[in-house]
């Protein structure tokens, strides 16, 4: 049991993850980060560390990407749509 | 195999991904907030590989249950209380890049590393070819020059 | 491609072989047999009276790691309001979020602070503690200013708590100090365990740490926030 929710985890977060990479769109990214966090605040919990997988739960995946969303804000980056003139 | 030895070899692979990940971000990117997503995604897989040398097979999280200690073995306490102090300060330290990310938005309107060279070469006189800084034959010369555009 | 890359993409690959050089190595059923970890978990129950061993190690066993800490966080969030500056005060503001927003944001308030308050105060005999009590008092805090941005935190006042929690701990610091020989020891009594008021200065220490992470957190994000918008 406490496997398979392992490796759902484990795939959400890896794929997530390269999700982060790849999407040019820097606030879905942002959002991918979340997700990230999200997925290894679970994994967190399956390797029986409850404290850990609250505090990611709360910082990673809440404050931190305020943090980065406030920043993308600042610099321009808040869009919704992907600009192709990029690179 | 049982399921503890399957979940620590997940595990284990997922926070190789993510450092692999999170390297690969840092070095292939040009761009500060790309770099800035591969410190995070390298932050939580130490985080999670820290956390997997803390796990034991069949056991239980470390807390007590009505004051007495489980017949189970508990997890190595250690890894775990290092982590929690691990994400916060890894917060602090993004909030403090990425404060200076807006400052040097707002000072030179770009965040593409490479442009950011291109513009510091020619402010100080400078020249950068594939990232390393190569002093002109007369780099004094250059900045005076520079100087001189801009009180005129 | 360029030779830069290239090295790079060889750095990872080996990188990644080295780390997967792990797998080989580890042990998948080992009981964990001497060192730290088994005199802590055998130990910190009858010495502290602290059910959750995680907090007992954070603030009892390795305190001035958490000490340590606190001071980098603090030095890193200082640093960062550094750079921000100051806000120029005839700044344009952000518009008001709509109506939705600001009702939930203000009926979420106090459940926010409950919610953080609970996790601080419990973390000594549950999964809980210092860090995620503190992050969740800090977004309670954060929410009102994200609902209506013109209504600034103040962060007068906000300095003022984060120094008065800092100088608390201090002093219940030096208090150890002087009563007990050692900074950082443990006052008051065991008490019984799943107490609220139990496990020595526990209670005490983690009120202060978590609104010391509280304000640091939300005054990092209040900053941020009103640093001003350039398109």
């Amino acid at each position: 049991m406490l496997f398979w929710v392992a490796l759902i985890s484990v795939v959400v977060m890896l794929g997530a993850a390269f999700a982060v990479l790849f999407l040019e769109n820097y606030l879905a990214a942002t959002a991918a980060i979340s997700v990230v966090s999200l997925a290894l605040s679970v994994l967190f919990f399956v390797l029986q560390a409850p404290d850990v997988a609250l505090t990611e739960a709360a910082v990673g995946a809440g404050i931190s990407s305020v943090i980065l969303a406030l920043t993308l804000r600042r610099v321009g980056l808040w869009r919704i749509e992907t600009h192709k003139d990029k690179q | 195999m049982t399921e503890s030895a399957g979940i620590i070899i997940l595990s284990y692979c997922g926070a190789i991904g993510l450092i692999l990940l999170g390297v690969f971000a840092m070095v292939m990117y040009r761009h500060l907030i790309r770099i800035i997503f591969g410190l995070m995604l390298l932050e939580a897989g130490v985080n999670l590989f820290l956390i997997t040398i803390g796990y034991r097979a069949n056991a239980v999280a470390p807390i007590l249950v009505d004051g007495q200690i489980p017949a189970a073995a508990m997890v190595d306490p250690i890894p775990q209380a290092m982590v929690l102090t691990a994400i916060v300060i890894g917060v602090g330290v993004q909030a403090l890049a990425l404060a200076l990310v807006v400052k040097t938005y707002q000072a030179y309107r770009t965040l593409d590393t490479q442009e950011l060279a291109q513009k510091l070469a020619k402010e100080t006189g400078v020249d950068i070819i594939e990232g390393t800084p190569v002093y002109l034959p007369s780099p004094l010369a250059a900045h005076k020059q520079i100087l001189e555009e801009k009180s005129t | 491609m360029n030779l830069r890359e290239i090295s790079s993409l060889v750095f990872i690959v080996w990188l990644g072989l080295l780390l997967g050089a792990v797998l080989k190595i580890v042990a998948y059923d080992n009981i964990l047999t001497g060192g730290v970890g088994t005199y802590i978990l055998t130990h910190a129950a009858p010495e502290l009276g602290a059910e959750n061993i995680v907090t007992s190690v954070l603030l009892a066993y390795r305190g001035l790691d958490t000490l340590g800490e606190l001071t980098v966080l603090f030095v890193a969030i200082t640093a960062a309001g550094l750079v921000l500056g100051q806000r120029r005060t005839d700044a344009p503001s952000d518009s008001d979020a709509g109506f939705i927003l600001r009702t939930a944001a203000n009926l979420l308030f106090p459940f926010l602070i409950i919610l953080g308050t609970y996790i601080l105060l419990q973390g000594h005999f549950s999964p809980g503690g210092v860090f995620q009590g503190g992050a969740i008092l800090a977004a309670a805090f954060f929410v009102p200013i994200l609902a209506s941005p013109a209504s600034p935190l103040h962060h007068r006042v906000s300095r003022l708590v984060e120094g008065l929690v800092v100088a608390t701990f201090m002093i219940i610091c030096l208090l150890a100090l002087f009563s007990d020989d050692a900074f950082l020891a443990l006052l008051l009594g065991k008490g019984s365990v799943s107490q609220l008021f139990s496990a020595y200065s526990l209670p005490l220490l983690h009120i202060v740490i978590g609104f010391q992470i509280g304000t640091a957190f939300a005054g990092i994000l209040a900053r941020l926030q009103e640093t001003e918008a350039s398109d």
